[in-house]
């Protein structure tokens, strides 16, 4: 059984400046191009230092408590989206106290915001429809031209505030500095949270299960019901199915829970003798690579993603595990420990340019980078456990992103390429999900109960 | 029926033992004299379970005839041997007549000393042919998730390759690896690593 996500199909985008009525799951259309040309609707002319931007609460004309909890809530995930990025230094919003409330969505006490130091302030809205529909209504100023930057208006469900907030700090990248955020993107990952004992002939078990989070670990959802062991869940490119492996009948298989349709499917054969596990969708979604013991050793192997056109791709009697794809779908990144230790190895998806990566104790879990990076993170071993490293293909620098602190495991990136996140049991001693910039800056923890582990970051 | 173990020595049994494994030790022993003396097969009446209904039919047993006493090679074959066929796979299983392989760091090897647990297995399986084994490749906590996975299906295989050697039927191994998901130990010590590297055997039908 899966439970489905919310997702934004009830969500209804307005843009002020054009009026384009479209459904959200869409890719947008770039609307704001003639505007652009218009004047220039970028905030801030600091050289080299991001825009200042506020972001105090909604208002709430209603002055409903629902209603004023939904307006604290997007403006506070918001400022948390937009200080992810860090693209705007964005002002405390704790210090907001000497400014006045807006008026009105458009009547904005710009001096005080000016006094504050702002360059850029967040204004919204938020109403109550009938049948618990709400409607935001946002629009970015410019502090110094008291001109609207941007505006939307988005409708739904007053339960979905905070994919409105993701929304328009997607939007707000967009057309402030040409960014494609992550706001709406989700991690899928392993947690033994809701751990039971495993149905089986063997005591002391405990299950562990595939969930779903946002980028930011709200709105947890599970994925893999079935007393048994779910883990390495790997996102589809189109983000409406998640493989992994699962043991529901016993040895691993690949799985696919496809999950707005509650249908699941384990197409790769696996049976008694025939095992398949760790799969990696290709950036198209038609392929998945995997392990598997078919010919009596784990190997690599390639298939559509129904199963059929399986090949094999490494041949070779030591363990190749981990595939992951290059961002065109022309080579995979894998483990191998055909020289003793596991390294990482790189290989053309036809079986040719092998080539080996890494030159250290124990690595896995390499993670190919998006474009335009063209780089692999992986996990290390640096002491006891394990550090976050990143080589850049093109020029072979190696960057360590953690430092010893607990043991660091399986990176994945978001689909922008500028963050990762991976599994450490730093602080607290229990696995817990963290992120981290590509340059090392911008921890932060998103996972709090039980363990959490075996990332997959959504494109 | 052949003697189908090699490779039992006496020098197995004291590494078995030097790591804590006497059981082990002692149906190595039990399967050494037990499988070596299967001609004849064995004649000995039941001692401990009678069949079922035995009883009704046989208030008063007179006294058997003495049977010759058989060589003296053969101690019981199995402890608790008899009773596999009442005992569910729940109790089978928590009990088992199956050892565990432990294995190095890293490794899929077998040493001599899993080389002759596994020929003590095989005997056991030689025994009860339709009994049917999970065989469980684990991995210490050490390495990553992903590939302790490999790791843990190279053990499973290395052990029913042996196996098949020894002239078991694939058709009554399975495999499956666990990686570093299951650990039978919780520590986090090396006698916690070496508990956990091993290949566990599940009696999973019979």
């Amino acid at each position: 059984m899966t439970k489905p996500i919310p997702s934004l199909t009830l969500v209804c985008l307005t843009l002020l400046a054009g009026g384009a009525l479209f459904a959200a799951q869409q890719q947008p259309p770039d609307r704001l191009s003639g505007q652009r040309s218009a004047v220039d609707l970028t905030i801030g002319d600091r050289i080299g230092a991001p825009p200042r931007f506020a972001v105090p609460d909604c208002l709430t004309p209603d002055a409903e408590a629902d209603l004023v909890a939904v307006g604290q809530t997007i403006a506070q995930v918001l400022w948390d989206d937009l200080e992810f990025e860090r693209e705007f230094r964005m002002l405390a919003r704790d210090t907001y106290g000497t400014v006045p409330r807006s008026r009105t969505l458009t009547d904005l006490p710009f001096d005080a915001w000016r006094e504050l130091g702002a360059d850029g302030v967040v204004s919204c809205t938020v109403s109550s429809l009938p049948n618990n529909q709400i409607r935001v209504q946002a629009r970015l100023f410019n502090v110094r031209s008291l001109e609207s930057a941007f505006g939307v208006e988005y409708s739904g469900s007053i339960r979905n505030a905070r994919v409105y907030a993701h929304q328009l700090s997607d939007e707000i990248h967009r057309q402030q500095r040409g960014l494609e955020g992550i706001a709406r993107t989700r991690i899928a990952f392993v947690s033994d949270r809701d751990s039971e004992s495993v149905l089986g002939l063997v005591e002391n078990r405990q299950t562990k299960e595939v969930y779903v989070a946002d980028y930011d670990g709200a709105n947890v959802r599970r994925v893999t019901v079935g007393r048994s062991l779910n883990i390495n869940p790997a996102w589809a490119p189109n983000g409406r199915a998640i493989a992994y492996t699962s043991y529901r009948d016993g040895p691993q298989d690949v799985a696919i829970s496809h999950i707005y349709e509650g249908r699941l499917e384990t197409p790769m054969g696996g049976n008694e003798y025939v095992h398949n596990w760790l799969p990696a969708y290709s950036p198209d979604g038609r392929q998945v690579a995997y392990n598997s013991n078919r010919d009596g050793n784990p190997e690599l192997y390639i298939s559509n993603v129904d199963g059929t056109g399986l090949r094999r791709l490494t041949h070779h009697p030591a363990i190749d595990t981990s595939p992951t794809w290059s961002p065109q779908g022309h080579q995979i990144a894998f483990t191998s420990d055909r020289t003793g230790a596991p390294q990482i190895y790189v290989v053309g998806v036809d079986g040719t340019g092998l080539r080996r990566i890494t030159f250290e104790s124990y690595c896995d879990r390499p993670t190919w980078s998006p474009a335009p990076y063209n780089e692999i993170a992986y996990a290390s071993r640096t002491g006891p456990g394990f550090d976050i490293k990143i080589v850049d293909l093109a020029t072979n620098e190696r960057r360590q992103l953690t430092f010893g602190l607990g043991t660091n495991e399986s990176p994945s990136y978001s689909a922008n390429g500028r963050h990762v996140v991976f599994s450490s049991t730093r602080g607290s001693g229990a696995k817990q999900l963290w992120l981290i910039g590509r340059d090392g800056n911008g921890l932060r923890r998103i996972t709090s109960t039980g363990n959490n582990e075996m990332p997959s970051w959504s494109r | 029926m052949t003697c189908s173990l090699r490779n039992v020595h006496s020098g197995v049994l004291h590494a078995v033992a030097a790591r804590g494994h006497v059981v082990a030790g002692a149906i190595v022993v039990a399967l050494l004299s037990a499988s070596c003396v299967r001609n004849p097969p064995p004649v000995e009446p039941e001692p401990t379970a009678p069949p079922p209904g035995a009883r009704s039919v046989d208030p008063a047993p007179p006294s058997p005839p003495p049977l010759p006493e058989p060589p003296p090679l053969p101690p019981p074959p199995l402890a608790g041997e008899d009773d596999f066929a009442s005992r569910t796979l729940e109790e089978l299983n928590r009990e088992s007549p199956l050892e565990p392989i432990f294995f190095g760091y890293d490794s899929s090897g077998l040493d001599a000393v899993a080389q002759s647990i596994i020929e003590a297995n095989a005997g056991v399986l030689e025994r009860f042919p339709t009994w049917v084994v999970t065989i469980e490749g684990h991995c210490d906590e050490r390495g990553t998730p992903e590939y302790n996975l490999g790791l843990g299906e190279r053990r499973a295989l290395a052990v029913r390759e042996y196996l098949v050697e020894l002239g078991l039927s694939v058709a009554q191994l399975r495999t499956v690896s666990y990686g570093k998901e299951f650990p039978f130990d919780p520590g986090h010590d090396d006698s916690a690593w070496a508990s956990n590297r091993r290949a566990h055997f599940v009696i999973t039908s019979k």
